[in-house]
């Protein structure tokens, strides 16, 4: 299954992973009318420190903790992608403490949202400037 | 007190500004400021340095840059570009760097000059259909066959490089131009067959496996010089001088000599590398033939050896001379070179067109009947893939590109090489923006203009009923000045459009 690959020798941390992330969300057209003015929540996120970064999304684990967790069924796997039902959230944020990569967060709604692979074309993975991210059947490719 | 108002103004629109701080975590020079109270982007002109980073990164393109359009009172005599020079040395007391080639406004011999094409009498050729041949062969040429008892031809053949197209990236150091880059050079040439220079910086370990497609450079400074070194490549170059400052020799600053770049060099980390002016064995051209036939020596006799000059008023003389040096190739570098550091008034106004040295070496040479005993390299400003054509018709076997190749990675010309902080990864050794060029992209995108330009090569020579680039050579028939004086033309050896 292809999964989206980070590698911290070419990530800049330039969190242009994150805006295109936000934006994919929207159904707008153009980002400035989609994002301006807004906090946005994306679904990566760089994390950095002495001069490293790179960005955590979700790894689509094989046997996800957030599944496990999740006491109304709204988290599900299909093909190896790891999916939340909004309207059957409620909530309770299980999910979010059970993950051990921090890849699960509120949205605005209140329901968790999750990185769920842009259907298979990773806004993140198409902005990144520098091919830090990948999106890959292996890690050995990045 | 600052005399000198910003070049260029930072334009960004608020409406289109998502205040993502991409412009801000992007700018080395940090023009870019966020005030967090009022949640909006502030920059700060005067640290600008037109590098476009941010512009080229900004997601919803919120940002560009103007001219800032501050005037003195008009004088055809004193520009502003002069008066500020004049405020900025008096108030450095220093002499002006400037990086990248002449920017001033010198005549562009090249687009002074038009191609050829057939029509009815000759047929053209469509190179998707037929058979076009790009390849060349540098190095002396034998002018007499030999065979053995037998009648067998007797390969007398000395050591050339092959070039599936007449085209080498230009010596660029490691040290002025950041490890990826010179990666991303090498990677580029292996998988396109044809080669890249090390410039005087010597050659990383990781590299040596490039070997092939690699032209070491020894250069006054001697830095990173050694057997291995030499051994390493396919040919060697002697740098006598540059283009962007002939007649003087380089300094890299101490701050850039780190790390790894100290062990390629061979000198301690911290020290500032002073190429001299002069090779200080070389005075005459009998010298230069021992430094020749020094490094044949050590490499077995199995590498050819190119001189490297830059273009200047006696460059024919000068390259006649180097002809009989023993040399195999003569690489002259025009007024127009790239640099990553140089004293303006060396750049500016320093040198002659590439386009003249080497009409009249190509001349001279051919006159004296020692055209075959070396190649021909030109640099200094090859732009396109119609320069090239262009040249090679002027007498070139080759030509080296260093600006489109530098271009090609993501370079705007902004021309602060000398200040080491590039935004682009390429002309820096600041880890943070070293990795901003990843070698996996950028030999790609020189790949790609590579192939672009071989293309349109073959189109060019079928349009004029050439199917390989050896007929083109010295084929100044194919070539008409525009707006050229008789002088001009008779050093081009070329005809006026019409003639």
């Amino acid at each position: 299954m292809k999964r989206i690959y980070v590698n911290e020798d070419w990530c800049l941390g330039c969190r242009l992973c994150e805006y295109y992330c936000a934006f994919a969300a929207t159904d707008q057209k153009d980002m400035a009318r989609a994002l301006k003015g807004r906090k946005i929540i994306p679904n990566i996120n760089i994390e950095e420190k002495d001069g490293i970064s790179f960005a955590v999304n979700c790894r689509h684990c094989e046997e996800p903790l957030c599944k496990k967790a999740c006491i109304t069924g709204a988290i599900s796997i299909a093909d190896g992608v790891i999916t939340i039902e909004k309207e059957k959230c409620v909530s309770c944020y299980t999910c979010i403490l059970s993950c051990p990569y921090g890849a699960v967060s509120p949205s605005e709604s209140g329901a968790v949202q999750k990185c769920e692979l842009c259907e298979n074309s990773p806004a993140c993975v198409n902005g990144c400037p520098n091919g830090a991210i990948i999106f890959s059947e292996k890690e050995a490719a990045v | 007190m600052n005399f000198i108002y910003p070049d260029y103004e930072i334009v960004r629109n608020p409406n289109k500004c998502i205040t993502c701080r991409v412009c801000e975590r992007q700018c080395a020079n940090e023009a870019h400021e966020f005030l967090q109270e009022e949640n909006t982007m502030t920059a700060d002109d005067a640290k600008c340095v037109n590098c476009h980073r941010c512009v080229a990164l900004c997601p919803t393109r919120a940002l560009k840059i103007t001219e800032s359009g501050n005037t003195y009172k008009q004088n055809a005599n004193w520009s502003g570009k002069t008066i500020n020079e004049i405020y900025r040395q008096a108030g450095s007391g220093g002499v002006l760097l400037s990086s990248m080639g002449n920017p001033e406004n010198y005549p562009v011999y090249f687009d002074k000059i038009l191609l050829n094409a057939s029509q009815v009498t000759n047929p053209s050729i469509d190179p998707l259909r037929e058979p076009m041949e790009t390849k060349v062969h540098l190095g002396a040429r034998p002018t007499n066959i030999e065979r053995d008892q037998n009648g067998h031809i007797v390969n007398n053949l000395p050591p050339r490089i092959s070039l599936s197209m007449p085209v080498m990236f230009s010596a660029m150091s490691y040290g002025s131009i950041s490890y990826n880059a010179h990666e991303s050079m090498a990677r580029a040439s292996a998988e396109l067959g044809i080669m890249y220079n090390t410039g005087e910086g010597g050659l990383h370990k990781n590299l040596y496996k490039y070997g092939e497609n690699t032209v070491v450079q020894v250069a006054s400074g001697r830095f990173g010089v050694h057997p291995e070194y030499l051994n390493s490549g396919s040919a060697i170059e002697i740098k006598m001088g540059q283009g962007a400052k002939p007649g003087i020799g380089g300094h890299l600053p101490g701050a850039k000599i780190v790390g790894d770049i100290s062990r390629t060099r061979m000198i301690p980390e911290g020290t500032d590398a002073i190429s001299p002016a002069p090779h200080h064995d070389i005075y005459s051209i009998e010298d230069l033939r021992q430094l020749v036939f020094s490094l044949k020596e050590a490499t077995d006799y199995t590498k050819p050896v190119i001189v490297k000059i830059a273009a200047v008023h006696n460059v024919a003389a000068i390259a006649s001379g180097i002809a009989r040096s023993g040399a195999d190739i003569i690489a002259i570098d025009g007024f127009r070179g790239g640099t990553g550091a140089a004293p303006t008034r060396m750049r500016d106004h320093v040198g002659i067109p590439i386009e003249l040295a080497l009409a009249c070496v190509d001349q001279r040479l051919r006159d004296e009947g020692i055209r075959d005993n070396v190649s021909l390299i030109v640099g200094g400003s090859i732009r396109s893939s119609a320069d090239i054509v262009k040249a090679v018709a002027l007498g070139a076997d080759c030509c080296y590109i260093g600006s489109a190749v530098l271009l090609a990675f993501g370079c705007h010309l902004c021309r602060s090489c000398h200040g080491g902080k590039c935004n682009w990864g390429i002309a820096t050794q600041v880890p943070h923006l070293v990795k901003r060029l990843n070698p996996e992209i950028a030999h790609k995108r020189l790949i790609n203009l590579m192939n672009a330009w071989k293309h349109e090569i073959k189109e060019m020579m079928g349009g004029m009923g050439i199917n390989s680039i050896e007929s083109l050579k010295g084929n100044r028939l194919m070539l008409r000045g525009v707006g050229l004086n008789s002088n001009e033309l008779e050093i081009l050896g070329i005809k006026h459009a019409g003639e």
